[in-house]
């Protein structure tokens, strides 16, 4: 066992701490406000090599590990959560997917480009009808000659309004429930693929949340990702991927939050002494700062184990609840201890509260992660 | 042939976070990061822009530090450098300018029988820690090349062989026409250092680390007893008063109000 990180990773952590600094939190406040897409952010992260870290540089990627992926994650979204997620899911849910379901061809046409960040990448899995029930896919594809015509709609997909490259789950044959759905990767201008409405967000408003739409959608056959059929395991194996990004995002919100509510303490006087100095303030920091420690060592062990090949369906289940969990107590307790200031927009806590939320939602719910901890543990 | 440019850098601890003991005088180094120094940062920016625009340009940075010196290397490397140099050695421990501009004249002297003779040689301008700015300027005097110090605008012609810089000078700048082979200084006007890429930091490390005996340098000439200079005494200086800002709408006012609050000093 081994609990320290090598000396990449804790360049990667500097690395990704210097950029987030200079160049994301100087515009996470303006960004949320103006529900604004930070494509130059997207832009730069590309130039430096963030939005393909854990994949070899044979497809362009970094040749980092998946630590080293929950730490870029985990820095961003340490001063903006929006821009945190935009790297998660490209990077998770869409890259990871057709690096590991796709051909060789696939692979050599979509990836440089993914990870090289000339491309963004969405996933679309949940419907209206299809949230963590995923299984109940409406989004319909048939092939029809040489080419899969797709019909139906997915909402909820983070990158959605700027992405390039999706990967979409379609049912091929409803009476196989789960068996029948298939994935697909469905490029940005294909006939009959539009982008419907970009929701308006509680939280990681900067971030494109929007429908995708099929209406009679062409794609050529050569996109079926992995054979007919493979879709719920395709999406299934990425969610438990997405689990260590958004935990990391979740770690990192948390960590954000707690560090401007030390230096908060440090500098706010009440009854002739600084909040620091408060014991019961001491006390309920200290509980903070263990858990965001707990939370992180729940992340980094699923990742190791990620890259070591074993699985980790579970671990990362408990580290996305536990740290999303905690990145919601955190900001809470963070705002609280702002006292009035923390309730309005001139402190960064309030957003952080706010885009706390939807950790303990996408990628699985908390619930989610307990019925996937719980069916391991109660296995049949 | 390769256009071959050695960027001369040191890890300094991150002065933003340090502080002196006033008991002792000196810098309490524990808990202290160290980091790049700015001005090599610079130093390294502007040789990698070459790098980026002309093909078969090598970039080696060479530093004599402690072996924990060799994560700036690293970083270095990470930004886009081909090699780091390192000189680690007891025997220069200690050493002032004089002696540090021995130890790096004989590693880059060494470097040269290795690799050939370099075509330019950046430094910063000064180190945070010790803010001499001497190093650089001894190190080109040893090798008996031109320099230019305080460079904050940096042209080279596309032939490799005509620079063209702004020299910073306190009251303006000078405009200065070198040929390389040359050694030239960087200050934090000349450019906006990159940060590490993840590909760079991810890629293989050409870290070298050489002692005393391999730059076959006169132990004579380096370390703490061979330094004509040393340390007297460091302190911090008292901070100043805060600034006061003068009342009034309109300048006649604030003027008439300066005059006010000097005389009620009996300043006039």
């Amino acid at each position: 066992m081994n609990f320290q990180l090598t000396k990449e990773q804790e360049f990667v952590r500097k690395m990704v701490r210097e950029f987030a600094v200079n160049e994301v939190e100087p515009l996470a406040a303006d960004i949320d406000k103006e529900h604004r897409f930070p494509v130059e952010t997207v832009e730069k992260m590309a130039k430096y090599g963030l939005l393909g870290v854990p994949f070899p540089t044979q497809y362009g990627g970094a040749g980092g590990d998946h630590i080293s992926y929950a730490i870029t994650v985990e820095e961003l979204s340490r001063v903006c959560a929006s821009t945190g997620v935009i790297c998660s899911a490209h990077t998770s849910l869409c890259c990871w997917p057709i690096f590991n379901w796709g051909n060789e061809e696939q692979k050599m046409k979509y990836l440089p480009d993914l990870l090289s960040g000339k491309k963004l990448g969405a996933f679309g899995l949940t419907e209206p009808n299809a949230g963590t029930d995923a299984s109940g896919q409406q989004t319909r594809a048939e092939l029809v000659g040489d080419k899969w015509i797709l019909n139906g709609a997915k909402v909820f997909i983070t990158n959605g309004g700027y992405a390039d490259v999706f990967v979409v789950m379609a049912m091929t044959d409803k009476k196989k429930g789960n068996h029948g759905i298939s994935a697909f990767i469905v490029e940005k201008g294909d006939v009959g693929f539009s982008i419907g409405k970009t929701e308006d967000k509680m939280g990681i408003c900067a971030s494109s949340t929007t429908e995708l739409i099929f209406q009679n959608c062409e794609i050529p056959a050569d996109r079926l990702l992995g054979q007919v059929g493979d879709g719920f395991k395709v999406a299934m194996s990425t969610l438990d991927g997405g689990r260590i990004g958004i935990a990391s995002q979740a770690l990192g919100i948390a960590q954000g939050a707690f560090d401007v509510t030390v230096e908060y303490m440090n500098a706010r006087k009440q009854f002739g002494k600084k909040l620091s100095q408060f014991q019961a303030l001491q006390f309920q920091m200290a509980d903070l700062k263990t858990k965001i420690e707990a939370a992180r060592l729940l992340i980094y062990r699923a990742a190791d184990m990620k890259d070591k090949h074993m699985n980790y369906g579970e671990a990362a289940a408990m580290a996305k609840l536990f740290a999303a969990e905690t990145a919601m107590e955190v900001t809470t307790k963070c705002v609280q201890y702002h006292g009035g200031y923390g309730y309005t927009k001139d402190y960064p806590v309030e957003r952080m509260m706010r885009d706390a939320k939807i950790t303990e939602i996408y990628e699985g719910t908390s619930e989610v992660q307990r019925m996937v901890i719980a069916g391991k543990t109660f296995k049949k | 042939m390769a256009f071959k440019i050695i960027v001369c850098a040191k890890q300094v601890p991150d002065t933003n976070v340090i502080k002196i003991n006033p008991a002792t005088g000196t810098l309490i180094r524990d808990g202290v990061p160290s980091i790049l120094n700015h001005d090599d940062n610079n130093a390294l920016e502007e040789a990698l822009k070459i790098k980026d625009k002309y093909e078969d340009v090598t970039v080696t940075v060479v530093s004599m530090g402690p072996p924990q010196a060799a994560d700036m290397l690293f970083e270095c490397i990470a930004k886009g450098a081909d090699e780091g140099i390192l000189v680690s050695d007891r025997a220069v421990g200690g050493s002032d300018t004089w002696a540090t501009s021995n130890t790096l004249e004989a590693a880059i002297r060494k470097w040269e029988k290795l690799n050939g003779p370099a075509d330019l040689i950046f430094a910063g301008r000064q180190a945070i820690d010790g803010d001499t700015a001497q190093v650089g300027p001894q190190i080109a005097e040893k090798l008996d090349l031109p320099q230019v110090t305080y460079v904050e605008e940096f042209e080279i012609s596309d032939d490799l062989k005509e620079i063209t810089v702004k020299r910073q000078l306190e009251d303006g700048y000078e405009l200065i026409g070198i040929k390389t082979p040359c050694m030239l200084t960087a200050i934090k006007e000349l450019n906006e250092p990159r940060y590490m890429s993840m590909a760079g930091i991810f890629g293989k490390k050409d870290i070298k680390v050489w002692n005393a005996a391999d730059i076959e340098v006169d132990l004579n000439k380096v370390g703490l007893l061979a330094s004509p200079t040393n340390v007297y005494r460091s302190f911090t200086p008292a901070p100043k008063a805060p600034g006061q800002k003068v009342a009034g709408d309109t300048e006649n006012e604030q003027a008439k109000n300066l005059l006010v609050q000097l005389k009620g000093k009996h300043i006039i």
